[in-house]
């Protein structure tokens, strides 16, 4: 059906696919992880100036979250020139996915850790835990099940946020699916690289899932 | 009793919880002293400030006036990592167990050990103690989902227990549990106050958990102390409508008792183990109906009251009231309440 080099193509989109988002969402999730913990923490702090902090943060990632992808990576280019020398293939889509989806990542943390029972984390103060003790001892090994399964939400988003950068010549499957796809009319590609695509998320949600319910002592 | 030193001493405490538009007044006036291996008991109605006051022992919540002296500091003098050292010699249980969801019993019980930094094989070693001595030595590698109620509890306890602290702080520790584990938990709580000597401070709305394991008590009622002392004396002698209510003898009525030639009977502690109504009957030959009793016994001395109805006959009942009023206990004729 496809000639060799048609399949080595896709073969080689499918990787930098994998490359991008793979290597994003664990730089999305170094700074988003941090970030989200920060949020928790800094909320209702009796010190002013962190209350103040709080906010601050809390705009500056709802800013960032509501600009769309597209227009986040086209305004970034000149960023993306200053940090990797160029604009265009896989590892320059890496630092509009990071910007875009660090601030995401700190909410899907927020939310994870916001689930964890205020009594546990209590309890732990009156035992006499630092708030580094707390964070580290309580509120991450806690809230892990949920954090798994915000992780599989993250590399799925950002994987289809990583098919979007193909408009801008961003490498991986999705570029391959528009510049055959879309501007040849090739709908034969298109359906390969879409249909891989939806491989791709299902398996790495279902890798999500089963990872949060085996380390989920709360059930078994 | 006697009273050794106080272990928690607090004086003229208040805590105001103050928001934009809000200004509440959890606690005020505070002064109460806790003193070494007693079991000394707060009750009082929910929102009355009793959760506030527990938390107000370790600086959980931080006191807007006052001092909390505990083992002989003041709280408020100490920088934040004295803090932390000095509420890792307090230990807490709550009604909701708080126990760490991911960790089986014997991590959740070493987890304070790792606060203070205790090297992992001594504390395993020594929370494997703490499950004997709290009798779930089978539990040692159940996650709390796995437990029930009050072996969550029991697990909270050894958790509590662990770094050997001075003060056992219970904050409604028996209210999510059935009356036999209660029974159980109480049981287990004055066992260690014996045998270890740790001072307990109990939070709780129930006098039953007060009768059954406390020495002192203070009733707190809309955020102040409203009456303190021995438990028995508080029994005895209620001087306040919340105490009365609390300890209920000729405070609560039944809520309905239908008919006529009704007494009232009070135990108010003298009375002991004198079978006062039967002796009654076997008296004066007459037989009497008992409407409503609530009556119980606190170390060995019986409270409650009794309503009973007197026989027919006028003779028969002026004799039953004559002789009731012969004996050492508090009698009135009452009307049917419906």
């Amino acid at each position: 059906m496809f000639s060799s080099e048609v399949i080595k193509m896709i073969g080689f989109g499918l990787l930098e696919t994998l490359y991008m988002t793979l290597v994003s969402t664990a730089l999305a999730y170094i700074i988003g992880l941090p970030l989200g913990v920060a949020l928790v923490v800094s909320e209702g702090s009796e010190n002013p100036l962190v209350r103040g902090a709080n906010t601050v943060l809390g705009v500056i990632v709802n800013l960032l979250r509501s600009v769309p992808f597209l227009i986040l990576l086209v305004a970034l280019i000149p960023f993306t020139r200053f940090i990797v020398g160029t604009s265009i293939g896989s590892t320059a889509t890496i630092v509009p996915l990071v910007v875009a989806s660090a601030p995401f990542v700190a909410r899907l943390v927020e939310s994870s850790i916001k689930e964890v029972d205020r009594g546990v984390i209590e309890a732990a103060q009156c035992m006499g835990a630092s708030m580094t003790k707390v964070i580290y001892k309580v509120m991450l090994p806690e809230a892990k099940p949920s954090l798994i399964v915000g992780s599989a939400i993250a590399v799925t988003t950002i994987l289809s946020y990583s098919a979007m950068a193909g408009f801008v010549g961003g490498g991986g499957l999705g570029d391959i699916a528009i510049r055959y796809g879309y501007y040849r009319y090739q709908d034969d590609i298109m359906i390969i690289t879409v249909a891989l695509l939806v491989v791709v998320v299902q398996i790495l949600q279902e890798i999500g899932m089963r990872l949060a319910k085996i380390g989920d002592r709360r059930i078994n | 009793m006697a009273q050794g030193r106080p272990i928690i001493s607090i004086r003229d405490l208040e805590k105001i919880y103050k928001s934009k538009n809000s200004h509440v007044k959890a606690l005020e006036h505070i002064n109460l002293d806790v003193y070494e291996g007693e079991v000394f008991g707060i009750i009082g109605l929910s929102g009355a400030g009793k959760s506030t006051l527990v938390r107000c022992m370790n600086f959980l919540e931080r006191p807007t006036a006052g001092t909390v002296f505990f083992d002989g500091k003041d709280l408020s003098q100490l920088t934040k990592k004295e803090l932390l050292i000095a509420r890792q010699s307090m230990g807490m249980i709550f009604q909701q167990f708080n126990l760490l969801m991911q960790r089986n019993s014997i991590d959740n019980i070493c987890f304070p050990l790792e606060i203070v930094g205790m090297e992992r094989n001594q504390a395993k070693k020594r929370a494997y103690e703490l499950l004997e001595v709290v009798g779930l030595s089978d539990k040692a590698n159940a996650y709390p989902a796995q437990l029930s109620g009050g072996q969550k509890q029991r697990v909270a306890i050894a958790r509590a227990l662990a770094t050997n602290p001075k003060v056992l702080l219970c904050d409604e520790a028996t209210s999510a549990l059935d009356p036999a584990t209660t029974h159980s938990i109480l049981g287990l709580l004055k066992q260690i106050n014996k045998d270890m000597g740790l001072t307990i401070v109990v939070i709780t709305h129930e006098m039953s958990v007060i009768e059954e394991i406390c020495q002192r008590i203070a009733i707190i009622d809309d955020s102040r102390i409203v009456e303190m002392g021995n438990v028995i004396d508080i029994f005895t002698n209620p001087k306040t409508e919340i105490a009365k209510s609390f300890a209920s003898p000729g405070g609560d009525r039944p809520d309905r008792v239908i008919g006529n030639r009704l007494v009232q009977i009070i135990f108010d502690g003298n009375s002991s183990y004198e079978p006062v109504l039967a002796k009654t009957i076997l008296e004066c030959k007459a037989p009497v109906n008992i409407m409503f009793a609530d009556t119980k016994n606190i170390d060995g001395r019986a409270f409650g009251q009794m309503i009973i109805q007197l026989p027919e006959d006028e003779n028969l009942s002026n004799r039953v009231l004559a002789y009731l009023r012969t004996q050492d206990i508090i009698v009135k004729e009452v009307e049917a309440s419906v």
